[in-house]
């Protein structure tokens, strides 16, 4: 008799596993960032460069840090931190002070997760929790934009950059102005073929849709990402803006302009659908997504600030609890027979 | 639907199906054991009482437990040899049970004892005792009593009879041999079960994966079957063989929670319980062996065995060849298999495959768990619409009688879907399976309802 037999292993079924697990997931949302990365760095340079990689850094070290203290093993294999850190320094203005950066990331990680105990845990957002802190504290800063493509953008910093802790950071003329600030302030409608492509002021990650879309097509593809959500939120983005621009034109920008403008599709595609944050029915996933689209417009449009994505997702974050709560899958056999 | 216009049900996942290695074996005699260990309970209800005693010599075939109550089957000698002893033996819930310890003639052959054939023109009553004598149970692994089963209440009524050839489960290869080399036996159980279900209409449904089954079984339907008979193929879809998918599948009814499917007017019998049943009643036999699907990674010569009942694990393994990495041995398919403790455990009637794996596969089903991230997947996997995450939840807080009432634990068949697709790799099943037996402790009467 072969001698293993005496020590069988007993487990319940089922004793086959689908073959991917939530390291893989996240892996490959961070793998799906990368195109987005890499232009937001070839758009604005040494700056946006060295934004991403404090606020990564940032989110990676309280992260372990974290872990260390409340003695548990370290999680940074699950990537999930690095996603929330790849995010975070997305959604900022590349040029930012780099002691902000990393102020936020410690906020996204400290205070977006751990303090609510943790992967899966999160109510909201991390890199969008963080972001906010940094919008309440430093709404100077936190609105100053480099223009995209300058000559220069990979051999200088700007001098705001390296500005030390707790001083007010200097900005210079060669600030830009969002697309979405143009249009706030002065009117001023940016060609939508630039938009989405990408050539335009903003957050590093808030350049090109083309690329966005298609890392979030490649995760939808492979099943890691709900389609749902994108979906609902440009969807009832594009069909209110619609409905406003008809209504009076000169007031409302186009549905095309709203799609492709500000961090709505960076927001729609990888901070919306964060899993954990966001429902988990179809039909939650419609109404989440709907939610999202329908409060960005509105802060857009009537709000004070020209961007309203991110309150508008931390907020859907906040609802989304009750409607898994109150959206419920229709149990087999409740219904009964038709016959 | 899908792009060939197949039935099947919503919701489910797509396991590797794993059945290349041996869907090509024809059905090969297995010889017999040493000592062939019968349990008494090889079904759900009650162990049937024993007939014979130390030293009695019984010839294959022969009655040698008669079925205790209405809930019970008889037991049939699966080889010509010498009864040992009548005591306990272990079986796969981990309970000792009685058993016939039977020790085979040297040179015992396959010869059996017949008894009175049953005529297919007989009353019901005299088709379903017919069955019972014949020890029939549920062969697609739930071991309950087929005449039980079969016992139509006056106020239900059976509009469609299904016969299950779906065999969803991966590795599992057993009903398409069966399909394949019994085709006249299944017609002639079918021609029983028609008769006494009174169902006047039947549907054999195979999955997809099996088109040479289901295309056999068409060329052969006999004239007086093919007004009634349809063979319906399924989407290859995992659970599409419990009873409620088929139901769903083929019929578009919904069982209702807590109830069988006669409540909607089906009937599903597994298509190898329908075949023994066309083997056995014709001639007064019982059953003394069934087929079974040896295989899985660490077995060496795997294929499609007729294995006489009571065959210990040990003999099973060894005459097929056990690889010295094996890691786990489980009765039944991958996805709801259940691990044998110990190879003392003999071949029961409900056994359809015996799947041994090594190290490797158990390595890659035994991962390292994360927290629930919400993703939603499980809830997309169940077939019954449940919420495999709210359960967690529960579970994890021990809020048992919470996950009854408020999540509808107890319509869990535990198929394992959820588990299967988990990201976290949590042991969903295996929660809901404790919350069960706690439930069950705190209130046997309201479980039992």
């Amino acid at each position: 008799m072969t001698g293993r037999a005496s020590t069988l292993e007993i487990r319940t079924a089922p004793h086959v596993l689908s073959g991917y697990g939530v390291d893989a997931i996240m892996f490959n949302v961070v793998v799906a960032l990368l195109p987005t990365t890499a232009f937001g760095i070839y758009v604005f340079g040494l700056p946006a460069a060295l934004t991403i990689g404090v606020a990564l850094a940032a989110c990676l070290l309280t992260e372990h840090a974290v872990c260390r203290v409340a003695g548990r093993p370290s999680t940074l294999g699950d990537w999930s931190a690095a996603i929330t850190g790849l995010l975070y320094g997305l959604t900022l203005p590349p040029g930012l002070p780099l002691w902000m950066t990393a102020l936020g990331g410690v906020v996204c990680i400290g205070l977006g997760k751990a303090l609510f105990g943790g992967l899966g845990r999160n109510p909201f957002n991390p890199a969008l929790v963080g972001r906010a802190v940094l919008q309440a504290a430093f709404p100077v800063a936190m609105t100053s934009w480099l223009p995209a493509l300058a000559p220069d953008r990979f051999a200088a910093l700007p001098p705001s950059t390296l500005t030390l802790p707790f001083t007010t950071p200097l900005y210079d003329v060669v600030t830009g102005a969002t697309p979405l600030a143009q249009w706030k302030f002065g009117q001023v409608l940016t060609d939508s073929g630039a938009l989405a492509m990408g050539m335009v002021s903003g957050s590093s990650g808030e350049t090109s849709a083309v690329l966005i879309l298609a890392g979030g097509a490649w995760l939808v593809a492979r099943n890691m990402m709900s389609w749902r959500i994108p979906l609902a939120v440009l969807g009832s983005v594009a069909l209110g803006a619609a409905l406003l621009h008809q209504l009076d034109p000169a007031h409302y920008a186009p549905a095309s302009f709203h799609l492709f403008s500000g961090g709505l599709m960076l927001g729609a595609v990888f901070m919306a659908t964060d899993m954990v944050a966001s429902p988990m029915t179809a039909l939650g996933a419609w109404l989440y997504g709907a939610l999202i689209g329908v409060l960005t417009l509105v802060i857009r449009t009537w709000g004070g600030m020209p961007e309203g994505v991110m309150y508008a997702i931390l907020l859907a974050n906040a609802v989304s609890p009750l409607i898994d709560r109150v959206i419920r899958p229709r149990r087999y056999g409740s219904r009964g027979a038709p016959a | 639907m899908d792009l060939l216009g197949l039935k099947t049900f919503r919701h489910g996942v797509h396991p590797p199906e794993a059945k290349d290695d041996t869907r090509a074996l024809p059905i090969r005699q297995f010889p017999f054991a040493p000592l062939l260990v019968v349990p008494l309970l090889q079904h759900i209800g009650a162990p049937a009482l024993p007939l014979v005693h130390d030293g009695q010599e019984v010839m294959r075939g022969a009655s040698i437990a008669r079925p205790d109550g209405r809930l019970s089957v008889a037991m049939h000698a699966p080889a010509s040899g010498v009864v040992r002893r009548v005591a306990l033996a272990p079986s796969i819930s981990g309970r000792m049970v009685p058993a016939v310890y039977l020790e085979p003639f040297p040179g015992s052959t396959q010869e059996v004892a017949e008894g009175a054939p049953c005529p297919l023109d007989a009353a019901p009553a005299v088709i379903l005792a017919a069955i019972q004598a014949a020890g029939i149970v549920g062969l697609g692994g739930a071991g309950f009593p087929t005449h039980v089963k079969l016992t139509v209440p006056p106020e239900k009524a059976v509009d469609a009879l299904i016969v299950n050839g779906v065999e969803c489960e991966p590795y599992l290869t057993t009903d398409h041999r069966v399909m394949l080399e019994q085709r006249d036996d299944v017609f002639t159980g079918l021609r029983y079960l028609l008769a006494v279900s009174g169902a006047r209409r039947a549907v054999i449904a195979v999955e997809a994966n099996k088109p040479d089954a289901a295309a056999h079984l068409r060329a052969g339907l006999p004239a007086d079957l093919a007004a009634t008979v349809a063979v319906e193929l399924l989407q290859v879809k995992y659970p599409q063989g419990a009873e409620k998918m088929l139901v769903t599948a083929l019929l578009d009814r919904e069982v209702p929670s807590g109830g069988l499917p006669l409540d909607v007017g089906a009937l599903c019998i597994n298509v190898a319980t329908t075949a023994e049943i066309g083997r056995l009643l014709p001639h007064g036999r019982g059953i003394v062996e069934r087929v079974v699907t040896v295989g899985g990674p660490a077995v060496q010569r795997p294929g499609n065995y007729r294995v006489p009942i009571g065959t210990p694990l040990r003999f099973l393994l060894d005459t097929v060849g056990l690889s010295g990495d094996v890691n786990r041995v489980f009765l039944g398919g991958p996805m709801m298999g259940q691990a044998a403790p110990s190879l003392d455990i003999a071949v029961t009637k409900g056994v359809s495959g015996v799947i041994a794996f090594t190290d490797h596969e158990a390595a890659r089903a035994t991962r390292r768990e994360y927290p629930c991230i919400r993703c939603g997947y499980c809830l997309d996997a169940c077939p019954i619409f449940l919420d495999p995450a709210a359960l967690h939840a529960l579970a994890r807080n021990e809020a048992y009688p919470r996950m009854a009432a408020e999540e509808h634990l107890l319509d869990c068949f535990e198929c394992g879907a959820c588990a299967f697709v988990c990201p976290a790799h949590l042991p969903l099943v295996q929660q809901f399976r404790v919350a069960k037996a706690a439930l069950r402790k705190a209130a046997p009467a309201a479980m039992a309802s």
